[in-house]
């Protein structure tokens, strides 16, 4: 009780911004988590700098991700950390290199599904009567289409059509990149329905509210109200759900290169990793470092998103699922 | 009245949804019937496209399909080709369904107490503890949990059987692999309905009253903080009905969640079209369910 | 959750059969469950694989090697009670080369007088050289004395299938059929797909006496893991197919008594898109295959003991010895690439060497690629870039030619060289290569048309010269080493044999020796299981 009315007096002078601030330092698995992903990003961009710096020494050959060794399948150790693999190559090193193409994925589909989602979304409230009702209609039908069907669909046709664009053929890094590319794309496109329908549930309510009221009555056509009035307000609920899309896009691509379908080899991401790991549960050799090691990694990482999403979520007193 | 009007509308849906996953699976390379071992001469390839009709335009091969969906013939496997796509489901819905059924009561049998225990004992240990673990098991990926505790329980500590699905014992490690992730969602669901109904009006009213605390929390609280719940439980039975790729995989299971990834990779497209319509079904009739559990829990909802 | 009654025997066959109709099947899982349950004119024998009689007792040749007449038993009856007569021979084979039947192995056939023909639309059945002459006599004319022509009767494609059956129900007609009549030692007794395929033994069949187990299931697991683990609990008797083994394991495996390896006929190997540059130049073909240090692969990846490969056709091919094709070196290779224009792999450009992702999720293909790329890397300085593609799409592209590289593989039909040499033939449906030599294509033909021993090995040897030492369309990588898995102490009737073919009815679980007279009765027909391969 005595908290709150602090908070109360402070009401004029903070922002709610500085008060979503305030709430979410309070927080502490959310700001543990902050810690953490902060410091694995700082590795992930740290270690190829290292190992660049570090080229021609033993120490940096045997912790490159691409070089094959004859110290197969090592368990973890001093020198190797999360052991090594079938060709000998470093566990750890895969594992953070492999983090960068996971997050990579996750945050730029993340993004993707943003700008789709607050588009259809914003449009669908703003505009409103038919067309609002055709663009829920479409999300209905995609939310009942069995997602991997179309997922697998798209992976495979953008796939093929992309690699016939000229530009994409002749050139080696484009080429390299274009699955990354084709993963963007399509994971983002199929996670921008719940966001769309948020982001219109929103737009719907700031509508009638009444300082757009105000502002349609002073003459301002639709468009600036949409840019000025209501995408500013709908970006705090954009941004929670950002936080939280971006684990379940890192995770729907884990699930997808642990098919096969996802990242192709030489590149390799933490599906990718674990699936290799998987293949190797038998009853002879149990190289469980190949699946603990990547697998604790991606938990750990997907925990962090969460709880980053769980505290932004309640700093900014969003409701809703 | 309000019930029919959206079974109604499942059908003009279910025939966008087949046009859609028709043009899809067509528009993708590959085609059903390239083998490593090809035969001789190229003109037996076309053959086969011809007797499946693969050659005509796709229109016409979709209203080919529409017509034979009519008459409750989903078409042969164009991958499996002694089957129809019946035959298929028919055989492997029902075990697609045990599993589901089973990890469906691990999911709630294990989500719904901790979800309560953590909303009741907010902000205490039992919370931190039981919200963390909810959140694991949501961070945990199938395919990550089904191998350790394969390795745990079957070849480390040779408790259980390894794969396959002929005896009770193959049925514990596949629903629990199956229904962990669900089983988070639906503590973290649960915990968020009761903390939001324990906060609400009426409940203070009703504890002014002087009810017994227990009472209370059982009769009112938990009928609408199990609303969320319901809510998710409509796509999470689908999405558990229809199998799980990466378990039935991994357990060698004889359910349909194979075909789903498959028949799109092997451009099987009458099986792919006809799952799809599959799980859309079973999407839209859970809705309803859940739809009309809802209204039958709380007094507030009306369907006009 | 089906409780079946246990089987006699546990198989795990790799994949789910696509078909059990024996004229369109091409997998061996099929074509192994398939031959359980049609029977034709020949069979293999369990032991040497070579052809023995089947349906027919005995056959004639005439002098010029052209006709067979081919006597059937008399006492021969579908499993349902009806008599199988030449008619049904002739049906079948007939049916095999229609064109509506759309046969991916009808071109096994094409020895036969206006089979091509026949297959290809433009002539009708009654033209094909297959005739019923009575009840009990087929005359089959061939085109030229084909030495390997007894093998091709033995494969499913020449089985025996049901005309009122097929007639009657069509397209399905193996699931339709309650009961389905079977000519071979088992029935269909369930088939539950991507669960098992179970076999239940005929007792109609006409060596039913000889049938050593009654039930016989196939499982349809694609991992090797999961069905080295299987195994390992007992949970399943045998284990056989290349793509289940466990690669990584092999030097702990194959000191177990329960692992046997074996030769058999097959080849990995990668094929180039001639029609694409650089890979019209054979030079730079030929660099690449002298850049690939085989022996490190097959030491290092595949473990099973297999044969590093310089020419196609398999060591132990019955009646030949393969030419010398190239083998590993580097500095010959830099040589031909700086000769062919890219000295160092400088102005290389870039290429992709395709390959699947396997169905169980087994990574030896992709292991493979890696080694091969970094040798191409440190050997000559070219990086080509690896593609894996799911299966469906893979092969499109490789029948299509949208490709520079390709893995490959190729499993022998039956024992003779032409079962390998006849790839590359032009236009053929599994050349996919784009190569077309007229010398070549001339060698196999002539080959074809004589059966002395020698002299067709000197037309195959110089046909093969042109292929693996000459153009090199293809690299040959390895010989594939067979490896299965199962007790001895428990199985019997399973013979490593070089087709690689193991006739279900001569399977059986070994019991203890005071039970069952079946056992003794038939004791002097198989002789006791070996651990080591048979020649």
């Amino acid at each position: 009780m005595s908290e709150e009315k602090a908070d109360r007096s402070q009401l004029i002078a903070d922002s709610p911004a500085k008060r979503a601030w305030r709430r979410f330092r309070r927080n502490r698995p959310a700001l543990l988590s902050t810690w953490f992903l902060a410091g694995l990003l700082a590795i992930i961009v740290a270690w190829p700098l290292t190992l660049k710096i570090a080229h021609g020494s033993s120490w940096a050959k045997a912790h490159a991700p691409e070089q094959l060794s004859d110290a197969q399948f090592q368990p973890p150790s001093p020198q190797h950390w999360f052991g090594t693999d079938e060709h000998g190559r470093d566990v750890l090193s895969r594992v953070l290199y492999g983090a960068q193409i996971s997050l990579l994925v996750g945050f730029v589909g993340a993004l993707v599904s943003l700008v789709i989602g607050v588009l259809w979304g914003a449009i669908a409230g703003s505009v409103g009567g038919r067309v609002d009702d055709i663009l829920m209609r479409i999300v209905d039908v995609l939310y009942s289409l069995p997602s991997i069907i179309f997922v697998i669909v798209l992976l495979t046709t953008l796939g093929e059509k992309l690699k016939q664009i000229p530009a994409v053929k002749h050139s080696p890094t484009l080429g390299k990149e274009v699955r990354l590319l084709i993963l963007f794309v399509g994971l983002g496109a199929i996670s921008w329905l719940t966001m769309a329908r948020i982001v219109r549930g929103q737009v719907l309510s700031l509508r009638s509210r009444p300082f757009v009221d105000a502002s349609r009555a002073l003459g301002a056509s639709p468009l600036r109200i949409l840019a000025r009035h209501i995408i500013p307000n709908v970006f705090s609920v954009v941004i929670v759900y950002l936080t939280l899309t971006v684990p379940s896009i890192v995770l729907y691509e884990s699930f997808l290169s642990f098919l096969g379908l996802g990242i192709q080899p030489p590149m390799a991401s933490w599906g990718t990793l674990i699936s290799e790991g998987v293949e190797q549960i038998n009853a002879i050799r149990i190289y469980w470092w190949l699946i603990v090691c990547p697998g604790a990694v991606l938990v750990s990482t997907l925990l962090a998103l969460n709880f980053l999403g769980d505290g932004l979520r309640d700093a900014w007193d969003v409701k809703g699922n | 009245m309000y019930f029919l009007r959206r079974l109604a509308y499942m059908i003009p849906l279910l025939l966008v949804i087949s046009a859609a996953t028709f043009a899809l699976v067509h528009l993708a390379p590959g085609g059903p019937f390239d083998k490593e071992h090809a035969p001789a001469s190229p003109q037996i390839k076309h053959n086969l496209e011809a007797k499946y009709h693969l050659d005509e335009p796709i229109w016409k091969q979709y209203l080919r399909y529409i017509g034979n969906l009519a008459h409750g013939d989903f078409g042969p496997s164009l991958k499996y080709r002694d089957h129809s796509v019946t035959d298929i489901v028919r055989q492997g819905l029902p075990v697609s369904m045990l599993l589901g059924c089973l990890a469906f009561g691990f999911a709630m049998g294990v989500g719904l107490p901790l979800g309560f225990i953590t909303a009741v004992r907010r902000g205490r240990w039992q919370d931190h503890v039981g919200s963390f673990l909810a959140l694991l098991a949501v961070c945990i990926p199938g395919f990550v949990i089904a191998p350790l505790l394969i390795l745990a329980f079957t070849i480390k500590w040779q408790l259980l059987p390894v794969a396959l699905w002929e005896s009770p014992a193959n049925a514990i490690l596949p629903p629990i692999a199956l229904g962990l992730y669900f089983s988070g969602k639906v503590a973290r669901l649960f915990r968020e309905g009761m903390l939001n109904t324990m906060q609400m009006e009426f409940i203070t009213a009703a504890r002014a009253k002087g009810l017994g605390e227990n009472l209370l929390l059982f009769r009112h609280a938990v009928r609408l903080a199990v609303l969320p719940v319901v809510s998710y439980a409509g796509p999470m039975l689908a999405d558990l009905l229809t199998g799980s790729f990466v378990i039935e995989t991994i357990f060698q299971i004889p359910g349909l969640g194979v075909f789903f990834i498959n028949s799109a990779l092997n451009k099987d497209y009458t099986m792919t079209v006809g799952l799809a319509l599959l799980y859309a079904t079973l999407l839209i009739v859970l809705n309803l369910a859940v739809d009309f559990a809802y209204m039958l829990l709380d007094p507030r909802v009306k369907y006009e | 959750m089906r409780h079946d009654p246990p089987a006699d025997v546990t198989i795990i066959n790799y994949s789910e059969p696509q078909s059990l109709d024996p004229a369109i099947v091409t997998a061996q899982p099929d074509m192994r469950t398939v031959a359980g349950m049609f029977e034709g004119l020949t069979r293999p024998d369990p032991q040497t694989g070579r052809a023995i009689p089947g349906l027919a007792e005995r056959w004639e040749i005439s002098p010029d090697g052209r006709i067979y007449t081919f006597h059937l038993r008399t006492n021969l009856v579908w499993s349902t009670g009806e008599p199988i007569r030449a008619d049904d021979v002739v049906y079948s084979l007939i049916r095999t080369l229609a064109p509506a039947t759309a046969s991916d192995y009808a071109g096994q056939l094409y020895c036969v007088k206006n089979a091509q023909a026949f297959n290809g639309g433009k002539t009708n059945a009654e033209a094909v050289g297959v005739a019923a002459r009575d009840p009990f006599t087929v005359r089959i004319e061939l085109n030229h004395p084909t030495v390997f022509f007894l093998d091709v009767c033995a494969m499913p494609l020449a089985s025996v299938v049901p005309k009122q059956t097929i007639e009657k129900f069509g397209d399905g007609w193996v699931t339709a059929a309650h009961p389905l009549p079977v000519s071979g030692a088992y029935d269909l007794g369930a088939w539950r797909v991507n669960d098992k395929v179970r076999l239940k033994k005929n007792p109609r069949y006409w060596d039913a006496a000889n049938t050593q187990s009654d039930i016989i299931d196939l499982l349809p697991i694609v991992s090797a893991s999961s069905a080295l683990n299987l195994f390992l609990r007992g949970q399943v008797d045998i284990v056989w197919d290349k793509e289940l083994v466990p690669n990584e394991l092999l030097d702990v495996l194959l000191k177990r008594p329960d692992f046997h390896t074996y030769s058999y006929l097959g080849t990995y190997f990668l094929r180039f898109n001639v029609t694409r540059k650089p890979f019209d130049d054979p030079r730079v073909r030929k660099a690449l295959a002298l850049a690939i240090d085989k022996r490190r692969i097959v030491n290092r990846v595949t473990r099973g003991g297999e044969q590093p490969a310089a020419s196609f056709v398999p060591a132990d091919t019955a009646n030949y010895t393969s030419p010398e094709g190239l083998g590993y070196n580097p500095q010959l290779a830099r040589q031909l690439l700086a000769e062919a224009g890219f000295p160092g792999g400088k102005n290389f450009p870039r290429m992709e060497y395709m390959f699947n992702a396997a169905a169980g999720g087994g990574r030896i293909h992709e292991e493979i690629a890696i080694e091969l790329q970094q040798m191409w890397r440190d050997n000559l300085g070219v990086d080509i870039e690896l593609r894996q593609l799911e299966m469906q799409v893979y092969l499109t592209e490789q029948g299509q030619l949208h490709y520079d590289l390709s893995r490959s593989s190729w499993i022998g039909d039956y024992n003779d060289a032409n079962t390998f040499l006849s790839l590359f033939v032009t236009g053929d449906g599994n050349n996919r290569t784009g190569w077309s030599n007229a010398r070549y294509d001339e060698l196999i033909r002539k080959a074809n048309e004589i059966t002395d021993v020698q002299a067709r090995e000197k037309l195959f040897q110089e046909a093969e010269t042109i292929l693996v030492h000459d153009e090199l369309p293809i690299i040959p990588i390895f010989f594939y080493e067979g490896i299965n898995y199962f007790d001895t102490n428990k199985i019997a009737g399973v013979y490593n044999n070089v087709v690689d073919l193991h006739p279900l009815n001569a399977i059986r679980k070994i019991h203890s020796p005071t039970s069952n007279t079946k056992d003794r009765a038939t004791a002097s027909l198989t002789p006791p299981a070996t651990r080591h391969p048979q020649p």
